[in-house]
């Protein structure tokens, strides 16, 4: 296995990575590193983990980061209302006269019956506690948008993917038989920690060029026609240099020529790309800026570009 | 293959020589991930190094364009390594406590004294009022020692975040029932609530540093320090000719290492103003996408754009409508019969919710006031 080889199999997955990218993936899984991935909204970077997880068949464990996420959201909880039912019926029990709860109620209660794991606790123990299941792959854990979290919660972060290990206090330690493949993106609305950032591979993920833009088009919605997404990505090529409020990332140019298709296009014209703007651009003021900026040159210099 | 191991790892330590030569930040442990990535793809060939090396040695695209030259330079023997250069500057604008470095006006004669009774207020409580363009420098350092001392509390805003309830309201406390009735011997007898727990808002300044604002820059640079170093979620900006985010620079503990990183930083003191295209960077690169949200949002700024205020009015929409509010800081405000005429400021002033002066030592406490509020 080589970058080249981590390339080719990701494009049997349906996505087209460039160089850089696929060799970043290859060190990744290789050396065992978190992969940091970072770049505007819209390029493919949460794509990367999913196709990850199609590609080693390794379960893929999601953890959406917000302004606020604790440790309760992000690695375990306790089942408080089991817990509660479970104190009940030992009082009932001991009220009609059978055992009465004793001094091991409370390792009863914080059993791992009880544990209700998150998305961190599943990357590192997927089965729950038990060993065995060692021979299926490792889960491909995604941390999407650390940037949003706070900075707490990426100190604690770092700790997790420092030794792949989680301590609950009533439990014990619970640690990875093999680590997770992980994979952080952010939007950089905010830097992440340089204390992170030594953690991880880095790799800043551009917009695909025009020719690789064409083939994710035609991966991604086969039944658009190949003078179409060929249109639709020298238009959205064109759009992006327009200095719009939200320039459209991979997946609107894949949204678009599938609402163009789905009208029965097969190539772009001014009347089509009015009826569809809403599908590629998500601001009043960036529509109203492309039509006055004449659709017309737009389409026509698209069309010159796509054939 | 031992050796072949040595060699990347001397290899792995040469080169990040050539990168801190450039000026790249790059730790021991990016090295040492450098040589292992080596190992994994050989030295043999050269895209996988280059790639190798962006993967473990770069952490922000800004230095991407080092690295290409670095690499360049390294491995193709092609140009010369870039050299960091220091860049000079200018000092006046960060020299802190600037008795010394300027010379201070000769006192004047002192004139026989006439035996008056005057009711004077202490020399702190004036200079608190005092003008920042009309003080000496003597008196703007002692203002600077004042403006340390400021620190920012920001608005509540309540959090998902659920914390213990004192009176029985809120939802319902499971975890905490469950603990108390194991005290109790298995008996649920108090109930646990939790309610919404209440953080400080993100507080974000942006402070222009152009032509026009000098007489105020150094003092508000001060207060932006005082405040980045002393709280924990405040971000600031600075907009000149360019916009630059100075977080990083200001969070530094020691106020004249902070400044002079931060002067370091600005591209272009004292240039002209572009409020409009540098509040445009700020929304689309960071406001709008994050920080900016359910943040109180203080911009010091005499309101003089040469740029269009169409732009600036509509940037100023989009903050607006994200932030939880917005607060102009003017200095000019305070000046007798002034009217917010300037073009800029005209522009932006509807989607402004607190507008407040900053001239003086005095102002600035008041604007901490305004931003708890």
């Amino acid at each position: 296995m080589d970058p080249d080889g981590v390339r080719a199999a990701l494009a049997a997955h349906e996505y087209l990575a460039d160089e850089g990218l696929a060799t970043a993936v290859y060190l990744a899984v290789v050396l065992r590193r978190p992969l940091l991935l970072e770049g505007e909204a819209g390029v493919g970077k949460t794509e990367v983990a999913k196709v990850l997880s199609r590609w080693t068949g390794g379960e893929l464990v999601r953890l959406q980061c917000y302004e606020g996420i604790d440790v309760a959201q992000a690695v375990y909880e306790w089942d408080y209302s089991r817990q509660l039912l479970h104190l009940r019926t030992a009082e009932v029990r001991g009220a009609a006269g059978g055992e009465p709860p004793g001094p091991d109620l409370e390792d009863e209660l914080y059993s791992e019956r009880f544990l209700v794991p998150r998305p961190l606790l599943q990357a590192i123990a997927p089965t729950g506690a038990r060993p065995g299941g060692a021979d299926r792959p490792a889960p491909v854990l995604l941390i999407d948008e650390i940037d949003r979290a706070d900075d707490e919660f990426e100190a604690f972060l770092l700790e997790i993917l420092s030794d792949y290990a989680v301590t609950v206090p009533e439990l014990g330690t619970f640690r990875a038989e093999t680590p997770p493949v992980v994979v952080i993106t952010s939007n950089r609305t905010r830097d992440v920690h340089d204390a992170l950032k030594r953690r991880c591979l880095y790799h800043w993920v551009e917009h695909p060029d025009f020719e690789r833009e064409v083939a994710i088009v035609r991966l991604r919605a086969p039944g658009v026609a190949e003078a179409l997404a060929a249109q639709v990505a020298a238009a959205v090529e064109q759009l992006r240099e327009m200095g719009l409020y939200k320039p459209p990332g991979v997946a609107e140019t894949i949204d678009w020529a599938q609402a163009l298709a789905a009208l029965g296009r097969s190539k772009l014209d001014e009347a089509a790309v009015s009826l569809t703007l809403g599908s590629v651009l998500k601001y009043r003021e960036d529509a109203e800026r492309v039509r006055s900026a004449g659709m017309a040159d737009l389409v026509q210099a698209a069309v010159t570009r796509g054939a | 293959m031992a050796t072949a191991h040595i060699e990347g790892d001397r290899i792995a330590v040469a080169f990040a020589h050539v990168l801190r030569g450039a000026g790249l930040d790059v730790p021991v442990g990016s090295v040492v991930s450098f040589a292992q990535a080596l190992g994994a793809v050989g030295v043999g060939a050269q895209r996988p190094v280059y790639w190798a090396g962006r993967a473990t040695l770069v952490t922000r695209p800004e230095d991407v364009s080092v690295f290409d030259r670095a690499f360049a330079a390294f491995w193709l023997g092609e140009g010369s390594a870039p050299t960091a250069h220091s860049e000079v500057v200018p000092l006046t604008v960060v020299t802190d406590d600037a008795a010394e470095d300027s010379p201070a006006p000769p006192e004047a004669a002192t004139a026989p004294s006439a035996p008056t009774l005057t009711v004077r207020y202490s020399p702190t409580e004036v200079l608190r009022h005092k003008d920042f363009a009309a003080c000496s420098p003597a008196e703007l350092a002692e203002a600077r020692r004042l403006i340390s001392d400021i620190r920012l509390r920001a608005a509540l805003r309540r959090s998902r975040r659920l914390e213990p309830a004192r009176r029985p309201r809120g939802r319902p406390d499971l975890r905490g029932t469950v603990r108390g009735a194991l005290r109790a011997g298995g008996e649920p007898v108090r109930r646990a609530y939790l309610e919404p727990g209440r953080r400080p808002r993100r507080v974000v300044l942006l402070c222009d540093v152009s032509g026009s604002m000098e007489p105020y820059a150094r003092a508000l640079l001060r207060f932006l320090h005082a405040v980045v170093a002393g709280g924990s979620r405040v971000e600031a900006f600075a907009m000149g000719t360019r916009l630059t985010r100075l977080t990083r620079q200001l969070s530094a503990r020691d106020p004249d290492a902070a400044l002079r990183d931060a002067a370091a930083a600005v591209v272009d003191w004292s240039g002209g103003t572009r409020l409009g295209a540098d509040l445009r960077a700020f929304n689309d690169r960071w406001g709008v996408r994050g920080i900016a949200r359910g943040a109180v949002v203080v911009i010091l700024s005499d309101g003089w754009d040469r740029g269009d205020p169409a732009v600036l009015a509509g940037e100023m929409a989009r903050l607006r409508r994200v932030a939880h509010r917005v607060v102009w800081v003017n200095p000019l405000k305070a000046s007798p019969g002034y009217a917010p005429l300037a073009r800029g400021m005209a522009a932006a002033l509807p989607y402004v919710d607190d507008f407040v002066e900053g001239h003086s030592v005095a102002s600035l406490e008041t604007l901490v006031e305004v931003v708890a509020r």
